[in-house]
C-alpha cells in the first residue's frame, strides 16, 4: 500500500497556496493533516499529481473565544480544542462531540478544516457545523466568501467548497450559558466513527419551554443533518420523558437511515432514535432507566 | 514417565531474555532486514472470485522504468507444483490442492495471478495499476449449498463438496429413540482470521553457482516448508536454508505454506538478485489463512433428569478455494470436540469439507475447537432451560470424573487414532470456576433488567489437545567460551521459547538462564525439526530440550573423565563444574578449550518421540450486560479457569491466556471477514476489520491451575495457549442466551455484534424443534 | 512525478539532513532511509499505531506522515527512548516485569504513545491511559499486563515532574 507517484510542495503563505491551487487544478490535492487524506492515498482511490502542504500557514492558525463565539482557525486540531482551557466551557457541544474522534495520535494532527472538506458523512465536526449554525469562511483567488454552515454542507463527502479554494476559519455563534444540550454518539469501538449520534441543543423560556431546538444527527444516508420533524416536535414543549420518548418516534419516522456491512438500515434507524432519545435526556437530566415503565 | 526433579526455574517467572531487543526497537523482523542489492515484489492478485483467464495484459507494466521481472504461470515449469498437504494428507482433498500461481482459472479474490520485481516496492504497485486483467466471470460459490451455485470450482470433481465422512460410538440411533427429551438446533460460526500485528514476509537470496538459497521470514514449520520448497524446486533440502527471524505473532496462519513462498524464491531464482516481499495488510486480510467459518446442525438426547444419553452433529467447514497444508483439520476438530469434556456414550457425528470462492481456510488457535463448543454448550443451556435444570447442575451432572479418566471418546474419523482424555479433575477446575464469578451470588440477576440492561451470567467448559507428535529434536553445543547454544525445532513465535527452554534446560543441568542462547533460527542448525503448533513447543519442544540436557551432562561428564582421568561413576556435574569425589574439578569452559580442531565442537542431539496428545481442560464463565436498545454487550467480568499441567513460566501463561481470551472475544464481538454474493471481501482493511483494543476488554481474570499432571511427557506439561481462546464463544453465548431468556432471544450465530443482537431481541422469535 | 527533496530533522538528539523522497512516509523514511527499523508497519492506514513516533512532542502515527512534513521536526523513535547510557528507562523495565509485550512488533508504537501521554499527563488516570492506549492495537497480551506496566512507571514520570516543578 505504498502511496502513489505524486508530488509534494509546503507553501509558506495563504496567498502562495491559492496561487498552487489554482495553478495545479484538478492535479492538485490539499493536505493538512493528513489524517483522512494519507489512507485513501495508500489505498490509490486518489492519485493526485501534486500534494500542497497547509498545515504550516500562520493564517489558518488559532482559537478566539469572545463574546460573538468561538472562532477555529482551520488547522485547529482535535487536540488544541481539548487542551484549549476555555473552550469547553464556551461550546460545550462541540467540546464533547470532538471527545469521541478518533485515537490520540491522529488527534494531534487531525484538523478542523481538513475533516470539515472532507465531509465524512459518519463524521463527527461536519454534524456540529451544522447543528450548530456555524459559518464556513473560505478563501479563494478572489478573496474570503462566508456561508452558512447549511450551505457549505451538501452531503457526504460533498461541499460547497471550490476546487481553488481553502477553508480559513470556522465560526461558531454565541452559545448562552444556560443553553441545554445533549450529545449521544455510538461507535463499535472507543475511536470509532460513529454508526449512530445526536447533537442536540435549545434553550428554555421563562416557563421551561424549549425555544429554538437544533437536533443533529449522524447516521442518515443524506449525511449529517437537522431534523425539522423532531424540532417541531420539541418547540414550545417542556421537557419530559414522554416527549423524549415521542422525540424517538419520530426520529425513526423521519430518517432514511444509511446502510452498510456494520448496520443494516433497520437497525441504525433504531440506533438514531435512541441516541436522540439519550442526548434529549441528557440535556433535562431525565433517567431513562427509571422513566421506563 | 516423571516429572523433573530441579525445580528452581521451572515454575517461576524470570522475565523474558528476548525482551531486551524487543524494548529498545533492536528486534530483527524480516522487513527489518536488508540485503544490497535486493529488488522488491508486489503479487498481482485476482479480482474476481471465480473465473477463467483469458488474458494479461503486461507490456504497459513491463515498460515502466525500475520495474525487472513480471513471472506468470507460462513462466514456471509445468507442471505447476501444488502446495502439499502437512496435516493429515487424505486422498480425498488431491483434487483441491493449490497450484503456487493461477494459471487458467482464478478461485478466489487475492489468488496469485503473476509476480511483479522491480527496483522498489512503490514502482512495483504501479506496476499492478498497468496490468489489464482478462478474466471471464463464472458464478461464484459463496454459501453452504456449494452444489446449486451452478457451477464448481474444480470441474473434474463434479462437486464442491471435497470431503464428507462420518464417525460415530456407541447406538446413538438407539439412544435417541429411547430419549425421553430431545433438542435440535443449527449454529454458525462466522468467518475471521488471526491477523497478527506483523504482515507476513520473505526475503529470498539465491546463490547461482552454488545452487543454495537462503530464505528469511520462515515461521512455525520451517522443515517442512523447506522440503516442500526443494522438491517444488527440485534441489536437495541441504541447499536451502529457511531462517526463522523475530516474528510478529502467528496463532496458527503464519508459517504455513503459502504460494509466495515458493513465486518469491523463484524470484530470485530468476533475476539473479535477492528479492524481499512483505504482504500490505490489504493483501493480507484476504492472502493469508481464514478460519472459523463453520455450522453445525447438532442434537441433544437426554433423560429427565439431564444425564445426556446422545449427542449427533452435521459438521460442515467453508474452506474456501482450496485445501491448503491444514487439510480439513477445521471441521474435523470441530467434529471431534463436539462431545467436549462430558460423559456421552453415543455420538454421531458427519464432517463435510465444503468449497467456495472464497480465501483458503487454515488452522487458527484451537482450530474448530472455538466453533464446537459454542454450538455445545449453547445447545446444552437450552437443553437445561427446557428441562428447568440449573446450567451449572446440567454440568455437573455430565461432566466427566476423575475417577472416569482415561476416556476414550472413540475415534472421531476415519482417518484419525481413538481420542483418550488423559489425566485431569475437570470438576475441580469447574467449581473453581463458579467460585470465582460467584455464580451462587448472581442467580438473583439472572436475567434481570437492571438500570436498563439485562444481566446474564453464563459458563462453558472444554477440553483441548496439545503436543502432537510425533516428535521434536534439539542440539546441545557447548560453545568455545563455556556457553551452551540450545538448538531447537520449535519455533519462536511471541511465546516466550527463548525464555522457558531455557528454564528447562536450566533445571535440568543446574545453570541459569544465562548459560544458555536458545537458538530457533536455521534449518541448517538441525536435521530436522518439526515446529510450533498444537501447543507442542514445550509439551514436545521442551522434552526434546530436556532430553539433550540429559544427553549433554552425560556427554560433558564423559569428556570430563577422559580428561580428569577419573571414571564416570566418580563425576558429578553441579553449578557448570564437573567434580569428582577426590577433589579434582573441570568447567565447561575448560572443557570446550580442550577441544581439537578435529573434534570440533561438543555437540549431542535430543528428541523427543510422542504418539498422541494430551488433554488441558478447564472452565469459563463470564457476566454480562445487554443494552436492548443498542445491542451492545459488556463483559462485565470474565474468569478463565485450565489446568496446564505444570507451568513452565507462570507469567508467561498467564499472558497466554489472557491474550488467547481477548483474542477470543474479538472472534464473539467484532473480529468479521465479511463477503458480497459475489464472493469479494468487503473487510479489507484494518477500518472495517475490527479487532480488540484497550478499552473494549479491561474487566478479565484467568487462573492457570496445576492439578494434574499430562502422562505424556518428562514435564508433565499440558498445552496453555490455545485453551484460552477455545471456550470464549461459549461462555458468551451463555451469558447473553442467559440475559435475554426473558426476550426469547438465544443465540445461534456468530458474531454477536449490536446489530445482530438487536435483531435477535427485536426481530427475531426462532422457533425450536 | 515524485522527487527527492532535502530536510533537515533531529531524531533522538541526532541531527539529521537527508533527501527525502515525496512518495514515501515518514515511517518508510525513518525505517529505510535512516535505517531506524524500531518502528514498524502493521497496516500502512493509520489505524494500528505499530508505527507511532514522536514529533515535536507529540505522538503521531508515522505512517500517516510525509516524509517531506518531517522538515524541522525533532523527532523520538524506539531507538531513542533508552537511557543515555544505553540502559533500559523506567517504561521500558516496567514492561518487561510485567510481561507486557510477546511478539514485540506493537510493542515500539505503545512504548512511544505510553512515554508521550506520561510526559505531558504524569497524572494520568487508569481510564485515561487505556483511552489513550486504545490507539494501539496489541493481538498478543489482550492488554492487561500493558496497562499495568504503564501505570507502575507513571509514578517515575510523576517523580520527574514533582522534581521540575519543586526546582
Amino acid at each position: 500500500m505504498k502511496l502513489p507517484d505524486v508530488d509534494y510542495i509546503r507553501p509558506k503563505t495563504l496567498k502562495e497556496a491559492l496561487g498552487l491551487l489554482s495553478s495545479h487544478g484538478d492535479d492538485a490535492k490539499l493536505i493538512a493533516g493528513g489524517q483522512s487524506l494519507m489512507p485513501m492515498l495508500a489505498f490509490r482511490l486518489l492519485a493526485p499529481k501534486i500534494l500542497i502542504d497547509i498545515g504550516g500557514l500562520a493564517e489558518l492558525r488559532g482559537i478566539d473565544i469572545t463574546d460573538t463565539g468561538v472562532r477555529l482557525g482551520a488547522r485547529t486540531t482535535w487536540h488544541d480544542i481539548e487542551r484549549h482551557p476555555s473552550l469547553k466551557a464556551a461550546q460545550p457541544l462541540l467540546a464533547a462531540a470532538i471527545a469521541h474522534v478518533a485515537h490520540y495520535q491522529i488527534r494531534n494532527r487531525g484538523t478542523a478544516g481538513g475533516s470539515l472538506a472532507h465531509c465524512d458523512p459518519v463524521a463527527e465536526f461536519p454534524a456540529i457545523v451544522l447543528t450548530c449554525d456555524a459559518e464556513v469562511v473560505v478563501a479563494g483567488p478572489d478573496g474570503e466568501r462566508v456561508l452558512a454552515a447549511s450551505d457549505f454542507v451538501l452531503g457526504p463527502m460533498t461541499t460547497a467548497l471550490e476546487a481553488d479554494e481553502i477553508i480559513v476559519q470556522i465560526r461558531f455563534p454565541a452559545w448562552p450559558k444556560a443553553r441545554r444540550w445533549g450529545f449521544e454518539e455510538f461507535a463499535r469501538r472507543r475511536g470509532d466513527f460513529a454508526m449512530a449520534a445526536a447533537a442536540i441543543f435549545y434553550d428554555l423560556d421563562g416557563d421551561q419551554c424549549v425555544v429554538d431546538p437544533h437536533v443533529g444527527v449522524i447516521g442518515d444516508a443524506d449525511g449529517a443533518r437537522r431534523l425539522a420533524e423532531v424540532e417541531d416536535l420539541l418547540r414550545g414543549q417542556k421537557m419530559t420523558p414522554t416527549l423524549v420518548a415521542e422525540a424517538r418516534t419520530v426520529t425513526e419516522q423521519s430518517i432514511h437511515p444509511s446502510e452498510d456491512i456494520h448496520a443494516p438500515a433497520a437497525y441504525r434507524r433504531a440506533l438514531m432514535g435512541v441516541m436522540v432519545e439519550r442526548a434529549l435526556a441528557a440535556s433535562a437530566g431525565i433517567d431513562l432507566s427509571k422513566a421506563a415503565a | 514417565m516423571k516429572p523433573l526433579g530441579i525445580d528452581k526455574l521451572i515454575g517461576a517467572s524470570p522475565e523474558r531474555i528476548e525482551d531486551q531487543r524487543f524494548l529498545t526497537g533492536q528486534g530483527q523482523y524480516v522487513a527489518d532486514l536488508d540485503i544490497p542489492g535486493a529488488l522488491h515484489a508486489a503479487i498481482l492478485r485476482s479480482p474476481v472470485a471465480h473465473g477463467r483467464v483469458a488474458a494479461l495484459g503486461l507490456d504497459a507494466a513491463r515498460a515502466l522504468p525500475g520495474v525487472h521481472a513480471i513471472i506468470t504461470a507460462s513462466d514456471i515449469p509445468h507442471p505447476i507444483p501444488t502446495i502439499p498437504l502437512r496435516l493429515v494428507p487424505l486422498p480425498e482433498f488431491d483434487p483441491y490442492l493449490q497450484p503456487v500461481i493461477a494459471a487458467e482459472k482464478v478461485r478466489y479474490v487475492g489468488e496469485p495471478l503473476a509476480v511483479i520485481v522491480a527496483e522498489s516496492r512503490a514502482i512495483a504497485e504501479d506496476a499492478l495499476d498497468l496490468i489489464e486483467i482478462d478474466i471471464e466471470s463464472l458464478p461464484a460459490v459463496g454459501d453452504e449449498n456449494v452444489d446449486e451455485a451452478g457451477a464448481f470450482l474444480f470441474e473434474e470433481t463434479g462437486t464442491n463438496v471435497a470431503l464428507r465422512f462420518h464417525a460415530r460410538s456407541g447406538d446413538p440411533d438407539k439412544a435417541f429413540a429411547e430419549a425421553a427429551y430431545t433438542r435440535k438446533e443449527t449454529f454458525r460460526s462466522h468467518r475471521h482470521t488471526a491477523a497478527p500485528m506483523e504482515t507476513r514476509g520473505l526475503l529470498a537470496q539465491w546463490d547461482e553457482s552454488g545452487q543454495k538459497l537462503k530464505l528469511f521470514g520462515a515461521a512455525k514449520v520451517p522443515y517442512f516448508n523447506r522440503r516442500a520448497l526443494s522438491r517444488m524446486m527440485n534441489l536437495p533440502e541441504e541447499n536451502l536454508d529457511l531462517i526463522e527471524v523475530d516474528v510478529g505473532g502467528g496463532f496458527g496462519v503464519r508459517g504455513e505454506f503459502y504460494p509466495e513462498d515458493f513465486l518469491i524464491p523463484f524470484a530470485a531464482q530468476r533475476v539473479g538478485r535477492p528479492v524481499k516481499w512483505i504482504e500490505d495488510r490489504r493483501e493480507h486480510l484476504m492472502a493469508t489463512n481464514h478460519s472459523r467459518d463453520v455450522g453445525a446442525t447438532v442434537e441433544i438426547a437426554c433423560a429427565r433428569d439431564g444425564t445426556i444419553t446422545g449427542l449427533r452433529g452435521d459438521v460442515f467447514g467453508d474452506m474456501g478455494a482450496y485445501i491448503r497444508t491444514n487439510g480439513g483439520v477445521v471441521p474435523t476438530a470441530a467434529g471431534m470436540f463436539l462431545q467436549g469434556p462430558y460423559r456421552i456414550p453415543n455420538v454421531d457425528v458427519t464432517v463435510l469439507a465444503l468449497m467456495t470462492n472464497k480465501t483458503p481456510v487454515g488452522t487458527y488457535r484451537g482450530p474448530g475447537r472455538f466453533e464446537a463448543n459454542f454450538f455445545r454448550e449453547r445447545l446444552f443451556d437450552m437443553a437445561a432451560a427446557d428441562l428447568k435444570i440449573d446450567p451449572a447442575e446440567f454440568r455437573r451432572i455430565n461432566l466427566i470424573r476423575e475417577d472416569e479418566l482415561p476416556y476414550s471418546i472413540g475415534k472421531r474419523a476415519p482417518h484419525l487414532p481413538e481420542a483418550v482424555y488423559d489425566t485431569g479433575d475437570y470438576h475441580a477446575a469447574f467449581e473453581r470456576c463458579l467460585a470465582e464469578i460467584d455464580w451462587q451470588g448472581k442467580a438473583a440477576i439472572q436475567g434481570k433488567l437492571i438500570d436498563g440492561r439485562y444481566h446474564g451470567v453464563g459458563v462453558a467448559s472444554f477440553v483441548e489437545s496439545g503436543g502432537a507428535g510425533p516428535k521434536e529434536t534439539s542440539r546441545f553445543v557447548l560453545e568455545k567460551d563455556g556457553s551452551i547454544t540450545v538448538a531447537t525445532g520449535s519455533s519462536l513465535l511471541g511465546q516466550g521459547l527463548e525464555t522457558t527452554l531455557a528454564q528447562i534446560a536450566g533445571d535440568v543441568l543446574g545453570l541459569p538462564l544465562t548459560a544458555f542462547r536458545i537458538d530457533h533460527r536455521s534449518t541448517a542448525r538441525l536435521a530436522d525439526g518439526l515446529g510450533s503448533y498444537h501447543g507442542r513447543s514445550i509439551i514436545v519442544g521442551g522434552s526434546a530440550v530436556v532430553d539433550g540436557a540429559e544427553k549433554f551432562r552425560a556427554a560433558v561428564i564423559e569428556a570430563a573423565a577422559n580428561l580428569l582421568g577419573r571414571p564416570n561413576s566418580e563425576l558429578r556435574f553441579e553449578d557448570g563444574v564437573v567434580r569428582s569425589e577426590a577433589g579434582a574439578s573441570i568447567s565447561l569452559a575448560d572443557i570446550a578449550a580442550s577441544r581439537s580442531a578435529e573434534d570440533g565442537l561438543l555437540a549431542v542431539d535430543g528428541i523427543f518421540l510422542v504418539n498422541k496428545p494430551t488433554y488441558s481442560y478447564g472452565t469459563h464463565a463470564a457476566h454480562v450486560a445487554v443494552d436492548p436498545d443498542t445491542g451492545r454487550v459488556e463483559v462485565l467480568d470474565y474468569v478463565a479457569v485450565e489446568d496446564v499441567g505444570r507451568a513452565i513460566n507462570p507469567m508467561i501463561v498467564s499472558g497466554q491466556a489472557i491474550g488467547a481470551l481477548v483474542q477470543g472475544l474479538g472472534g464473539v464481538f467484532l473480529d468479521h471477514l465479511i463477503y458480497d454474493d459475489q464472493c469479494q471481501l468487503l473487510t479489507a482493511s484494518f477500518a472495517d476489520y475490527l479487532m480488540p483494543t484497550a478499552t473494549d476488554f479491561p474487566s478479565l481474570r484467568s487462573v492457570a491451575m496445576e492439578l494434574r499432571l499430562s502422562p505424556t511427557n518428562p514435564l508433565g506439561a499440558k498445552s496453555a495457549g490455545e485453551g484460552g481462546m477455545v471456550p470464549v464463544a461459549a461462555a458468551i453465548g451463555n451469558a447473553v442466551g442467559a440475559a435475554l431468556r426473558s426476550r426469547g432471544a438465544e443465540p445461534r450465530t456468530l458474531p454477536l455484534s449490536p446489530p445482530r443482537i438487536w435483531k435477535l431481541i427485536h426481530e427475531e422469535k426462532e422457533c425450536t424443534q | 512525478m515524485s522527487r527527492k527533496v532535502d530536510i533537515t530533522l533531529t531524531v533522538n538528539g541526532q541531527p539529521h539532513a537527508h533527501a527525502a523522497d515525496t512518495r514515501t512516509t515518514f515511517a518508510d523514511f525513518l525505517r529505510d532511509d535512516l535505517r531506524l527499523t524500531g518502528t514498524h508497519v502493521g497496516c500502512e492506514h493509520g489505524v494500528c499505531g505499530a508505527c507511532t513516533v514522536i514529533v515535536d512532542g507529540e505522538a503521531v502515527r508515522s505512517c500517516l506522515m510525509l516524509a517531506p512534513q518531517a522538515d524541522g521536526a525533532t523527532v523520538v523513535t524506539i531507538e531513542g527512548l533508552s537511557e543515555p547510557d544505553g540502559s533500559l528507562g523506567p517504561l521500558q523495565r516496567a514492561f518487561r516485569k510485567h510481561h507486557a509485550l510477546q511478539c514485540g512488533f506493537c510493542t515500539p508504537g505503545i512504548l512511544t504513545t505510553a512515554h508521550a501521554l506520561l510526559t505531558q499527563e504524569p497524572d494520568a488516570s487508569e481510564e485515561r491511559i487505556r483511552e489513550v492506549l486504545s490507539g494501539n492495537i496489541c493481538r498478543c497480551t489482550g492488554y492487561v499486563t500493558i496497562i499495568q506496566a504503564i501505570l507502575e512507571a507513571r509514578e517515575g514520570y510523576r517523580h520527574a515532574a514533582n522534581a521540575s516543578t519543586a526546582s
